[in-house]
């Protein structure tokens, strides 16, 4: 009975997302014959793999730089705030949710040109800052490396918010009482009995932030200029307008197992609770 | 220390409070900026307020096709990812069976890989194979990261669901059709409609994936993205803010609804 449930859903993901990474995997060691038709023969060429660190270490590291700051940010902003939803949010805790989750609803790339509006030379914030003695006149905020960075901190707020609200709020906060009755301060109570607690939810945050954001390359279009270019923006160009599929896959796959490896080494660390919730 | 614990209250307040005003400040610009009036074909710095847009929503031909194209492989790849999703939710919930842990690390795989590796191992097959990318191609893909969101969604609502039920169903004489159409599905429906509108919103607002496995016809979101570099038009974000409207208006029908149903005595 249960693999009769199973079957449909599960021959979609062997069909559709198991196959087509064996046939990237057998495309990334091919030979492009053929610049204009992207023709490949498949013949073992590893050139794909060691071309891949040598040609686009660069990218490798801005991609992973960029993400780990967006990271980062996303832990700072979005941590207390999931906390003071799940602490203080009393009744409006779902409202609260809903207004976490409802910028959301608009599309991820108009998101991301409003930014442009933002952050633009004319916009509101540059003018603001060169009026002040602390910036120059000519200070520039869009197409840096800081807006691409900013981008992706807005853009993946919310899948940090949401998994570590969920880990709060499954902790019973009349375990703070009791540390407070043991002579814990305030913030003694938290870094050691909610902060533990609560690192699944960070863990799970991380990786729906770190991994989107690693592989993106929209913010760097929309925000950045050409010397912020990701990974993603390589692949996307020797795939698409290159037609150069062998150095796209091998990029692709370096970029997922160094994923991968990060998410065990991370997990080791953290625990993998967080990863099935 | 009481005076320090409500002083650290008021500052994660404010932090938080800041933290809402970040999330909004672009969803305000892009309303803004729906009632510009631009004078070139870059819709980037205000010029001056005009309800034209408003009253024109619909002016741009290839942007309400693409919307229109867009919600129209949502509705589809909803309707495909909620079946197979819930279906595979449903058999990991009731059952215990061998191979069960594999069955949710490959639920996981897809959201733990990055999407530009998705969309290129797609574009990819369907090139090797000679498969033309279009409609069917997009479908296929939206399917394929929806069911992992759809069974992960429906499992974890309905954990904790007694599937004592269905025996007691069974032994007051209803076969397993009727036993799953009156007792089991009524019951897991609420998660089943939350996973299927998360699937429509992944779909509505797929960028990456689709830029790899879209033919010549472009979805919303890549009539978008081509527009970043040709021209912005203010219609961009008239139908951005009718889609937010609508969203939040079925929300909140949601939820009043909800409440009605739990008044007149329905315990969901």
């Amino acid at each position: 009975m249960p693999y009769g449930l199973l079957s449909p859903g599960v021959l979609w993901l062997a069909l559709f997302f198991l196959l087509p990474l064996a046939f990237l995997l057998r495309m990334s060691l091919s030979t492009r014959e053929n610049r204009y038709t992207g023709e490949t023969t498949f013949d073992w060429n590893w050139d794909n793999y060691t071309g891949a660190f040598s040609d686009y270490g660069e990218q490798f590291l801005r991609a992973f730089g960029y993400a780990g700051a967006a990271t980062v940010l996303c832990i700072l902003i979005g941590y207390p705030m999931a906390y003071f939803i799940a602490r203080y949010g009393g009744a409006w805790r779902n409202r609260l949710l809903g207004l976490v989750i409802l910028p959301f609803f608009t599309s991820f790339l108009i998101r991301t040109l409003a930014w442009q509006n933002i952050l633009a030379d004319e916009g509101p914030v540059v003018s603001f800052l060169r009026a002040t003695p602390f910036f120059a006149e000519d200070y520039q905020l869009l197409n840096t490396p800081a807006a691409v960075i900013g981008g992706l901190t807005y853009n993946f707020l919310p899948f940090m918010i949401l998994p570590i609200y969920v880990s709060l709020e499954k902790i019973d906060l009349r375990l703070l009482d009791a540390a407070g009755d043991l002579y814990a301060t305030p913030s003694g109570g938290f870094r050691r009995v909610v902060l533990p607690l609560s690192l699944p939810g960070v863990f799970a945050g991380t990786l729906l932030t770190f991994i989107p954001a690693s592989g993106d390359f929209v913010n760097a279009a929309l925000l950045g200029n050409p010397n912020t270019t990701m990974i993603g923006t390589v692949v996307q160009d020797q795939f698409l307008v290159q037609l150069n599929y062998p150095v796209a896959a091998a990029l692709a796959f370096v970029l997922m197992l160094i994923i991968t490896a990060a998410v065990l080494i991370y997990a080791r660390f953290l625990g993998t609770e967080g990863l099935t919730v | 220390m009481n005076g320090r614990r409500s002083w650290g209250r008021i500052a994660l307040t404010v932090y938080a409070l800041l933290g809402f005003v970040y999330l909004f400040v672009p969803i305000a610009f892009i309303i803004a900026f729906s009632f510009n009036d631009p004078e070139g074909r870059f819709n980037l710095v205000w010029q001056g307020f005009t309800l034209d847009n408003w009253l024109n929503p619909f002016a741009e031909e290839e942007l309400t096709d693409a919307m229109l194209y867009s919600l129209r492989i949502a509705a589809l790849s909803t309707v495909a990812a909620t079946v197979l999703g819930s279906l595979i939710a449903i058999a990991i919930s009731r059952y215990d069976f061998r191979g069960k842990a594999g069955i949710d690390l490959l639920l996981v795989l897809p959201l733990t890989t990055p999407e530009i590796v998705l969309g290129a191992s797609l574009a990819n097959i369907f090139l090797d194979i000679g498969f033309n990318r279009g409609t069917s191609t997009i479908w296929i893909a939206h399917v394929m990261f929806s069911v992992s969101f759809v069974a992960l969604t429906v499992k974890a609502r309905i954990r904790g669901f007694d599937w004592n039920l269905e025996d007691a169903a069974a032994d007051l004489g209803a076969g397993p059709w009727r036993t799953f159409r009156l007792v089991t599905f009524p019951l897991i429906l609420p998660g089943i409609i939350a996973a299927g509108l998360l699937s429509f919103a992944l779909s509505l607002d797929d960028f990456i994936i689709t830029f790899f496995t879209a033919g010549s016809q472009n979805t919303f979101p890549l009539q978008v993205w081509g527009g970043s570099r040709n021209g912005t038009p203010p219609q961009i974000n008239v139908l951005a803010s009718l889609v937010l409207v609508v969203s939040v208006a079925i929300i909140g029908l949601g939820s009043v609804w909800q409440r009605i149903r739990l008044r007149s005595g329905h315990q969901v």
